[in-house]
């Protein structure tokens, strides 16, 4: 999220006379550690990923497109697939469950309660996501609570843990909260007046709910989707905890090339720079069409 | 704006109501899950076997935990610390000046909040391995250390984000008027900007403090054989199976959280009710 220039209001520039000593002392050590820490890291993967198989240790020497070409070949493709399959559900889920949570709280709920209720929902999200993963195995397992459930009540048993269900599960619950988050700051700003003249002229509820709310709101649900679809990409603890060994995504496959039994880095790089490709369209597309201060709702 | 909803709304039916409890219940099941079997007295069963505080005492007697979560605590605080210094300084500096290359400096100052944690694992390692671990000729090692260097970088984001939000909302003609009665522009700064940014400051170093302690990727990328921090222990404890005294840490764990939490929304309140009555 780019701030844009926001000059302090009703200041003049004279009145600030900066020497360059002030902006260095200010800006410098940030932008060093920024440098050495973010930029360079970058442009050093960007680098390694044109070396085709190599290991920790080895001299970089940038030779081709291999790892590149290695990605969307039969072996590694439906794994990007797969990741973008996992974003666009949770993304779509979020939003038809994000939706009318966003609205009851910024249209039902009294104006005084809805900072509360909204804080409410979201408070889950400030929990270990390592642990509510885990505790979806604990829900979702053989013997877990859901089948404990559905066998009183007669229902056989689901077979949802390690598979593309439960990663589905455990990913729209980790976004959901952001989704109505952003929602609601769209929803918030909803011209009641608009939705009263609607059904004053005799529009039904479904049609002022299309024709007005959904329009109005656009920038929002564009921001949202977004904002799910750029985190669900890089998730890892969702698909590794809840998948199991069928649901390799990006991210897992890109830990496995540093961390796991695999170690090649270069392809891991590639695979890196695809993904940060991919967010970064996402970005360009959310700068494009998003409201920025509903996309920094956070 | 009228205080209660409009007459005639679009969608009147207690679906919507409805619906958003269970959604409700669908966030705070998991939570509730586990603190369930914090208490129950069977390692395996999925019924409720009678009440018991035995996970906790295990939690509590469990030495690698304690260390793992003695590491984050560690890690967070000097991330979080530097990143406060750094990171406020840069939000004040981005705000006040003019520069060539400001907005390429402003983009990269908030990536991280964007790019995918795995993408900054990786780079940081790479970083590490291959550049700054040769070039010292060993000096640096992956450790602690590299771990909270890796964490500045996001903690500082999101510190500077929430700070730099605050000095928008901020009243310019304070520090004018302390630099107009004679005020040198760093007693203007600390004197008179720095407690006006307090609330921003502390309720962004409490949000970086909590995403700090809950990072997995980067400080497993970044940590070396050594030292692992408490995501990385309960992480290979998921990966060897279900453990109740992961339950009694999880509440535990989600308690504090909790408490931060509600400590930085009340901080963050307070600041906005103190802006309102100015």
């Amino acid at each position: 999220m780019t701030n844009p220039s926001h000059p302090i209001a009703n200041q003049p520039d004279s009145q600030v006379k900066p020497t360059w000593l002030q902006p260095l002392l200010m800006l410098a050590p940030a932008g060093v550690w920024l440098a050495l820490l973010l930029v360079v890291p970058t442009l050093l993967i960007f680098e390694l990923s044109l070396v085709p198989g190599i290991r920790p240790g080895q001299v970089v020497n940038p030779s081709g497109l291999d790892n590149y070409l290695r990605i969307v070949q039969p072996d590694y493709f439906p794994v990007l697939g797969r990741s973008l399959f996992f974003s666009i559900g949770t993304t779509l889920a979020c939003l038809i469950l994000g939706f009318p949570v966003a609205y009851w709280i910024a249209l039902k709920v009294p104006h005084r309660w809805q900072n509360l209720v909204l804080l409410g929902f979201v408070l889950p999200l400030w929990t270990s996501s390592l642990l509510r993963s885990y505790a979806w195995i604990t829900i979702l397992r053989p013997t877990g609570v859901l089948n404990t459930i559905l066998s009183k009540i007669g229902i056989p048993p689901l077979d949802i843990l390690n598979r593309e269900s439960a990663v589905l599960i455990g990913m729209t619950y980790s976004m959901l909260p952001y989704m109505v988050l952003i929602l609601y700051a769209a929803l918030e700003k909803l011209d009641r007046q608009l939705l009263e003249a609607a059904s004053d002229l005799g529009a039904t509820p479904p049609q002022a709910f299309w024709k007005v709310t959904v329009p109005q709101s656009l920038t929002g649900i564009a921001a949202g989707s977004l904002l799910v679809f750029i985190t669900s990409m890089g998730d890892f603890v969702n698909p590794e905890i809840l998948g199991g060994a069928s649901s390799m995504t990006v991210a897992r496959l890109i830990y496995n090339q540093f961390l796991g039994a695999t170690q090649n880095w270069g392809f891991g790089s590639a695979l890196s720079m695809v993904l940060i490709l991919v967010v970064s369209i996402a970005i360009a597309l959310l700068l494009k069409y998003g409201d920025r201060s509903a996309a920094g709702g956070v | 704006m009228p205080e209660k909803p409009v007459a005639k709304p679009a969608f009147s039916f207690p679906w919507l109501a409805v619906v958003s409890v269970l959604l409700f219940g669908f966030m705070y099941l998991p939570i509730l899950v586990l603190a369930f079997y914090s208490f129950n007295d069977s390692r395996y069963s999925t019924g409720w076997k009678g009440f018991t505080w035995k996970w906790y005492v295990a939690f509590l007697n469990d030495s690698r935990i304690l260390t793992a979560l003695a590491n984050s605590l560690i890690v967070a605080f000097f991330a979080v610390g530097i990143a406060a210094v750094i990171g406020t300084l840069m939000a004040v500096g981005l705000s006040r000046y003019r520069f060539p290359g400001k907005r390429v400096y402003q983009g990269v100052a908030y990536l991280p909040l964007i790019i995918p944690d795995i993408a900054i694992a990786v780079a940081t390692l790479v970083f590490l391995a291959a550049v700054a671990i040769p070039a010292s000729g060993g000096l640096i090692q992956l450790s602690l250390g590299t771990i909270i260097s890796a964490h500045v970088v996001f903690c500082l984001s999101y510190i500077a984000i929430v700070v730099s939000t605050r000095l928008t909302n901020l009243n310019p003609h304070l520090e004018e008027a302390a630099l107009d009665l004679g005020a040198t522009p760093s007693q203007a700064l600390v004197q008179v900007l720095l407690p006006e940014l307090t609330p921003a400051i502390i309720s962004g170093c409490l949000l970086a403090f909590v995403l700090s302690l809950d990072d997995f990727l980067i400080a497993s990328f970044t940590a070396g054989g050594g030292s692992s921090t408490l995501p990385m222990e309960i992480f290979s404890r998921i990966r060897t199976g279900v453990k109740p005294d992961i339950n009694a840490l999880s509440v535990i764990l989600i308690l504090s959280t909790g408490f931060l939490f509600a400590l930085a929304e009340y901080l963050r309140y307070r600041g906005e009710q103190k802006r309102l009555g100015n």
